[in-house]
């Protein structure tokens, strides 16, 4: 299936091509959805897909800090979308070990970010998947921000605009895969279709069980946000918080869907009965009247 | 134009030119702060010169809003006060909504009802100010007191609709319900009939004192 009916060309042989045919095999089917697959089991922490992701973006380089520990960068930035969590972490049989994960917007099936803006048109969600961020519409209020159960938004101060990860929306558009894919050395992430890389990734969870001493390997597909389109595969899915952080239950914040749900209807269907109500009002009883009367003294 | 046999002054050009101050911009404040509240009306930011633009000046808004407000409690804080005849006005409230006035403890300056009116605006801006700078700002939130973002946009919505409910009576009452009061605010004067059918108390104080009209 070429294309997968999203209208977009999706190369089959290049001439004069050397290698394989970039993004071949990778399905674009609408109804499922891609999906990225970081086997953070195999991740050496090498940057190659932070490198690749500023240089597709167009971003500059940023100065890496220095922390006593191999994280290069606290965070990620409006213009760095994507960077690897490092931290020490001792496994069930003793050894120590290094958890890297490579954080970026994880694509939520149901996305907060989504949810909770207010601009007309600044985040949409693609039938394939991917939530973009249309910078030209967004008003920067950080709502997203607030609705993002990852903190994966980033606000610039000089634009007023919220960036992240687009999933290389561009590339995949033309049948691509994202940039960080393109760099990885490892393998350790891949892209496809959601239900080959869950099944990628399942196999890869079954292999660590077996044939390591990681038991509890697992992959992280939190059904909280039904979902995502970027899955982990976890030496322990019982405890993704020691992954810097990746939160074992991700939910839209309770406020947040209340704020844009019972609250806005509750408040709509009372601001329409206020004025219903003094309309209904002025019929029953009309003004008072007064110049008409006596002045009684 | 000056008070004649039947007009006295109800509103100084003071108190007129401060009740429009936070009548136009409460009504900014309230048009962009609709738009980002429901997608069906955010076509209201687009009259107002586009989301971003809207985002931008709602806050300003928001502060000349509230200094508005503190200059009319500087003003009215006196002629505000809820006294014991307010409390059985209220009450008895049905009774003013059903256009029995004359059954109702006499109110002074400002009847009970526009009293509340006051404070529900006062209290509701001090909550919209304290939230609003949270929204303002959210990017100076630190992430563990991350909940205070979304605690911040649930008062600040919570406290608009609450002002709106308040508003949506007071423009009725103003233009529709008690003839004579929108003029009112707009020239100053009423009939000594209006004041002493709406204001009877502070229609016999201005009587006994005349001294105090300006």
């Amino acid at each position: 299936m070429s294309g997968g009916g999203s209208g977009t060309l999706q190369i089959k042989a290049i001439s004069g091509h050397a290698g394989t045919v970039p993004g071949r095999g990778a399905q674009r089917d609408e109804a499922e959805g891609v999906c990225k697959v970081v086997d953070v089991t195999t991740c050496i922490g090498c940057k190659a897909c932070e490198v690749a992701c500023v240089e597709w973006n167009g971003y500059p380089f940023h100065e890496t800090t220095f922390d006593n520990t191999f994280q290069t960068m606290p965070d990620t930035r409006w213009n760095y979308y994507n960077l690897i969590r490092f931290n020490e972490h001792e496994f069930q049989d003793g050894t120590f070990g290094w958890l890297m994960r490579k954080d970026q917007c994880m694509h939520c099936v149901d996305p907060g970010c989504l949810r909770a803006c207010p601009a007309d048109g600044a985040i949409v969600q693609y039938t394939n998947g991917i939530v973009d961020f249309h910078q030209e519409s967004c008003i920067g209020c950080q709502y997203c921000v607030t609705g993002c159960p990852f903190n994966i938004p980033k606000f610039n101060p000089e634009t007023k605009k919220v960036f992240k990860c687009t999933l290389c929306s561009d590339r995949v558009n033309v049948g691509l895969e994202p940039a960080c894919i393109k760099a990885c050395p490892t393998g350790c992430l891949h892209f496809g279709t959601k239900a080959d890389m869950t099944e990628l990734a399942q196999n890869r969870a079954a292999q660590l069980r077996e044939h390591t001493s990681h038991k509890n390997a697992g992959v992280y597909d939190p059904q909280g946000i039904s979902g995502t389109h970027v899955i982990y595969v976890l030496h322990d899915i019982t405890n993704p918080e020691a992954y810097g952080g990746l939160p074992s239950n991700p939910r839209i914040p309770l406020l947040v869907r209340m704020w844009k749900g019972p609250l806005k209807w509750l408040g709509n269907l009372a601001m329409v009965g206020g004025i219903v109500g003094v309309a209904l009002h002025y019929l029953r009883f009309g003004p008072k009247e007064v110049d008409k009367e006596e002045v009684k003294k | 134009m000056t008070a004649g046999a039947d007009r006295i002054v109800r509103y100084t050009l003071r108190e007129r030119v401060i009740h429009w101050l936070a009548g136009f911009t409460y009504l900014y404040l309230l048009t962009s702060g609709l738009a980002f509240y429901a997608p069906q009306l955010y076509w209201l930011a687009t009259i107002l010169g586009g989301g971003a633009t809207t985002r931008f000046w709602h806050p300003w808004f928001g502060l000349v809003f509230t200094v508005v407000m503190l200059w009319m409690h500087a003003i009215w804080r006196r002629d505000m006060r809820i006294t014991e005849t307010d409390r059985q006005w209220t009450r008895e409230v049905e009774k003013y909504i059903e256009n029995r006035d004359e059954e109702l403890p006499p109110a002074d300056r400002f009847n009970a009802g526009q009293k509340q009116f006051y404070w529900i605006m006062l209290a509701s801006t001090g909550l919209l100010l304290l939230s609003g700078f949270v929204m303002w700002f959210p990017e100076y939130v630190p992430r563990s007191v991350v909940a205070l973002r979304s605690v911040a946009v649930l008062i600040h919505e919570i406290a608009a609709l609450i002002t709106i409910g308040a508003f949506i009576i007071h423009v009725y009452m103003g233009l529709f319900v008690v003839p004579g009061g929108f003029q009112a605010m707009i020239h100053g004067y009423v009939s000594r009939r209006w004041a002493q059918a709406h204001h009877r108390l502070w229609y016999a104080r201005l009587s006994s004192e005349p001294a105090a009209k300006k």
